[in-house]
């Protein structure tokens, strides 16, 4: 049974949410990344950090509670937890390049083998710019990219990157739907696959030479 | 010394070819009154150094669409899609760096520093042709100070001092730019009596602050 769009993000997000540790400082990028706060253990706590400025990032706000100076860093209003705190750009930024998140949850347009990173930019087409995403791929602990496979049957999972890079070497783990692989220094490892796939599936759809190692674990089950 | 000014009276400082630094991530935190009577004023040919540059109908967005910018340094321009129009039809110089980078080379222009040296961008287009410099066996880029001529920022609360109090997620690059700037005006949303900021929350010194604009009535 084939999973529908909706469902591939969740889950994706359950299975990077396992990865999250308690006590973690954890950055999510926007999009996709943001799913991963609502599937974080009851066990464990963790706390977001948003790089506009603050740790403790709650729920959206009910309407008409909004606050207008309190945003995460896509612009909607959020909530602060109780313990939260806020900070300048400086700061914030200091937390991050200086290793003090834990974990950075990011999309991605491109990612390869050898853990390069590209989500800023498509020359001549669509030039958002990096925003904190250069400064979050150098800086954090781990580096998990959470993405949908291939993007309308093409793969995104490279030899090589092609489109400018976010960043070299700076990735962990890549989370899809249908994997879950590791950038080690021998290369891409398959440690897991998806509910819905195979290791034969999951090596057509990868652009990238894949290490299969003896036991490939099945998740989201 | 009164530092009281009126939104236009603060918009006629800013003069065709300045460079101005503007508070505000997506807008929160950016000086709205300010803003609009910048946008009135028809003054252009200006560099902007901002996070980002706005949405099309918001704070320094309108500004881009009016073209009042030859050059902006920002390190997103995804929510302004005039802004990424302008830059492929070469009509808008679009200098984008990373976020963090962006914080500290203001920090720098501020704080008498001649630079900073980030692990951020190596490998990527945001090196360009920087100096690589190697400390303890590991490289960094040499990034270098911004300051500009005129600060345009925004405050929850100003003392008649000009002592600022700023709230939540607001605050962003309001506190680095007040020390970059040759010139730094700030929009209150409240103007307060001196004495009712506790000290220990003030975020930017009076020294800092040359004019104010504002107060909710």
């Amino acid at each position: 049974m084939a999973l529908d769009k909706n469902q591939i993000k969740q889950v994706i997000a359950k299975r990077v949410a396992q990865e999250l540790k308690d006590g973690d400082l954890v950055n999510l990028g926007i999009g996709l990344p943001t799913m991963v706060a609502n599937y974080i253990p009851e066990d464990i706590e963790v706390f977001f950090q948003s790089e506009n400025g603050l740790i403790g990032l709650g729920p959206t706000p009910e309407k008409g509670q909004e606050n207008k100076d309190l945003t995460n860093a896509g612009g909607q209003p959020v909530t602060l937890l109780p313990g939260g705190c806020y900070f300048d750009s400086a700061t914030s930024f200091g937390i991050i390049r200086g290793g003090h998140v834990d974990a950075t949850v990011l999309g991605a347009l491109e990612v390869d083998g050898k853990g390069n990173l590209a989500n800023w930019k498509v020359p001549g087409k669509m030039v958002p710019g990096m925003g904190g995403a250069m400064d979050l791929t150098v800086g954090a602990k781990k580096v998990i990219i959470a993405m949908q496979h291939t993007q309308s049957g093409e793969q995104k999972i490279l030899k090589e990157c092609t489109l400018p890079l976010t960043a070299k070497q700076q990735v962990d783990l890549i989370v899809t739907e249908m994997a879950v692989m590791e950038v080690t220094p021998q290369g891409l490892v398959l440690r897991e696959i998806g509910p819905d796939t195979s290791v034969e599936e999951v090596i057509a759809a990868t652009g990238a030479t894949l290490i299969i190692p003896e036991e490939v674990k099945t998740f989201g089950l | 010394m009164n530092k009281f000014i009126t939104a236009t009276e603060a918009a006629s400082k800013v003069k065709d070819g300045m460079t101005i630094m503007v508070g505000g991530f997506l807008g929160v935190g950016s000086p709205p009154k300010i803003l609009a009577a910048l946008a009135e004023s028809g003054v252009k040919d200006l560099t902007l150094i901002c996070n980002d540059t706005s949405f099309p109908d918001k704070t320094v967005g309108k500004l881009i669409v009016n073209k009042q910018f030859k050059k902006v340094i920002v390190s997103h321009i995804g929510t302004n899609p005039e802004t990424g129009r302008q830059m492929n039809a070469g009509e808008t110089e679009v200098d984008l760096v990373p976020q963090g980078t962006l914080a500290e080379r203001i920090r720098c222009g501020g704080f008498g520093l001649g630079g900073v040296l980030t692990p951020t961008g190596i490998g990527t287009e945001a090196e360009d042709e920087k100096e690589r410099i190697k400390v303890n066996g590991q490289i960094y880029l040499l990034e270098t100070p911004l300051k500009a001529d005129i600060a345009l920022l925004y405050g929850a609360k100003v003392d008649k001092k000009g002592n600022v109090f700023y709230n939540a997620t607001a605050r962003n690059f309001n506190p680095l730019m007040a020390m970059a700037a040759e010139t730094v005006i700030i929009e209150a949303e409240e103007i307060v009596e001196i004495g009712d900021i506790d000290p220990n929350c003030v975020a930017t010194p009076f020294k800092f602050i040359n004019y104010i604009v504002g107060g909710a009535e």
